[in-house]
């Protein structure tokens, strides 16, 4: 398979997030054949969704990345020049100094491609933050020689490394994230496991991601974790400690698929129909704060990508301030049922 | 507009079949989903038994319906596949074991 180009070097009507957010509100929405998430969540005692304790502070150091993925929330590839500048990095750490989030969480397109990657997680590290996950795609350790040492590199630092890895089969993996994704991802779990992580004792956690490579729901997190630990350790020797199953949401290039695919109807009908008001309590945007790579707030990563910043006073890093963004409404739309549907979805997995 | 028996939208409205019965539309539905739960039979296994069956009845909702729950179970092309032929061979089977039936009464009527 041919590496796709992204969105908005495709110019493509979806890449505008204005047009991603018609759609979303038109349609099985406009006809009133489904309820609005706003309408829904209103049902439950939920509206407005208000934020909890802040917990996570997520960076989006860049759209950069190696792979271009079909599924793809960011539009993320080689194409995008969006990075996050030294000046803007400065910023957050003068944020993640003082926070009272525990969990730091540094994603992309390939977080590692920033060329102030390392300095930043060099600074960051110094700050105690209890867990500082790296959102790595695992085929960037192997598509340089500059990257070959980045399993040393965490190490040293005791990040906690989070990758995506579709599926434990070649196919379903390398349909969804390019030809050679699978074996390449493989090596790179073998390289982390070699240094230490996911061993005994290390205290280094290496984490995978799956979300379905198409246009279904995830199943039971735990059925799938222990199907993955089996396949994997069977056929590669491979260990690592959770999986999280996340929904795709329908945005951006998995919009895209579910259009083209002719399967976008059936998708909202059946996240609709899982709607679970217990993964409403725990949705990620009400503990977590998403950073863009030029420094502006968003609820989610998703609200990031369909650029709905935080309805706050301080939107920017600028400005931040805890106390005043936690008393802010979360901005909803109809995406937002991709993490409320059946056990939940998050950056961190399941929620229900 | 093509006018067709089969609307896949109709396998959303399952549930409304219970509008005109409730009490028999309940209890199906409470049948069906304790059927499906893990138990001597894996959740899994029960899936791909459904895939077939729903083959041998050629039920196309319900081929819809156990494609998807197999994807979502992670369950591969390969394994879908073998299940539906063992469907198709007990279906088949179950023709060619008339055979006999045919072998009998031919042998009872010649002389």
């Amino acid at each position: 398979m041919a590496l796709l180009k992204s969105l908005a070097a495709r110019k493509d009507d979806l890449s505008s997030p204005a047009n991603q957010l018609e759609f979303l509100s038109n349609g099985v929405f406009k006809k009133g054949k489904l309820p609005l998430f706003k309408d829904k969540i209103a049902q439950t005692n939920h509206f407005p969704l208000k934020p909890k304790k802040l917990e996570i502070l997520q960076l989006n150091l860049g759209y950069m990345c190696n792979q271009v993925c079909s599924h793809c929330h960011v539009d993320a590839g080689p194409d995008r020049k969006e990075i996050m500048t030294k000046e803007t990095m400065l910023q957050c750490l003068e944020v993640i100094r003082t926070t009272g989030a525990h969990t730091l969480d540094l994603t992309g397109g390939a977080p590692e491609m920033n060329p102030n990657f390392r300095w930043f997680v060099e600074e960051a590290s110094k700050a105690g933050i209890k867990d500082f996950i790296v959102r790595s795609n695992l085929t960037i350790i192997l598509a340089n020689k500059k990257y070959h040492d980045l399993p040393e590199f965490f190490k040293k630092h005791k990040v906690h490394v989070v990758s995506s890895l579709p599926f434990y089969k070649r196919d379903k993996t390398d349909k969804q994230r390019g030809d050679g994704v699978f074996d390449k991802s493989i090596k790179a779990l073998q390289m982390l496991n070699a240094v230490g992580y996911s061993q005994e004792g290390t205290g280094l956690k290496l984490d995978l991601v799956y979300n379905p490579s198409g246009a279904f729901l995830p199943t039971d997190q735990n059925l799938l974790e222990n199907d993955f630990k089996v396949a994997l350790k069977e056929d590669f020797n491979i260990d690592f400690n959770n999986l999280f199953a996340i929904t795709n949401l329908p945005i951006s290039r998995f919009l895209e698929y579910l259009i083209a695919s002719e399967n976008y109807e059936d998708y909202m009908y059946a996240l609709v129909d899982a709607y679970n008001p217990t993964a409403v309590e725990n949705v990620m945007c009400t503990n977590t704060i998403s950073i863009s790579w030029d420094g502006w707030l968003y609820d989610c990563d998703f609200n990031q990508m369909l650029e709905l910043k935080v309805a706050s006073k301080v939107k920017h890093i600028s400005q931040y301030n805890e106390d005043l963004l936690n008393d802010r409404d979360i901005i909803i739309s109809q995406h937002c049922y991709g993490c409320t549907a059946g056990a939940g979805s998050s950056c961190q997995g399941s929620v229900a | 507009m093509s006018k067709t028996y089969y609307d896949p939208a109709d396998l959303r409205k399952f549930g409304n079949i219970s509008e005109w019965n409730e009490e028999l539309g309940a209890k199906f539905f409470d049948y069906y989903g304790k059927v499906f739960e893990e138990g001597a039979l894996s959740a899994r296994e029960k899936s791909l038994i459904a895939l077939a069956v729903s083959h041998v009845v050629q039920c196309p909702y319900c081929i819809d319906a156990y494609t998807k729950d197999g994807l979502q179970r992670g369950i591969e092309k390969e394994e879908m596949m073998e299940a539906v032929h063992v469907g198709a061979a007990i279906k088949s089977g179950a023709t060619l074991v008339h055979g006999v039936q045919m072998m009998n009464k031919y042998e009872k009527l010649s002389m």
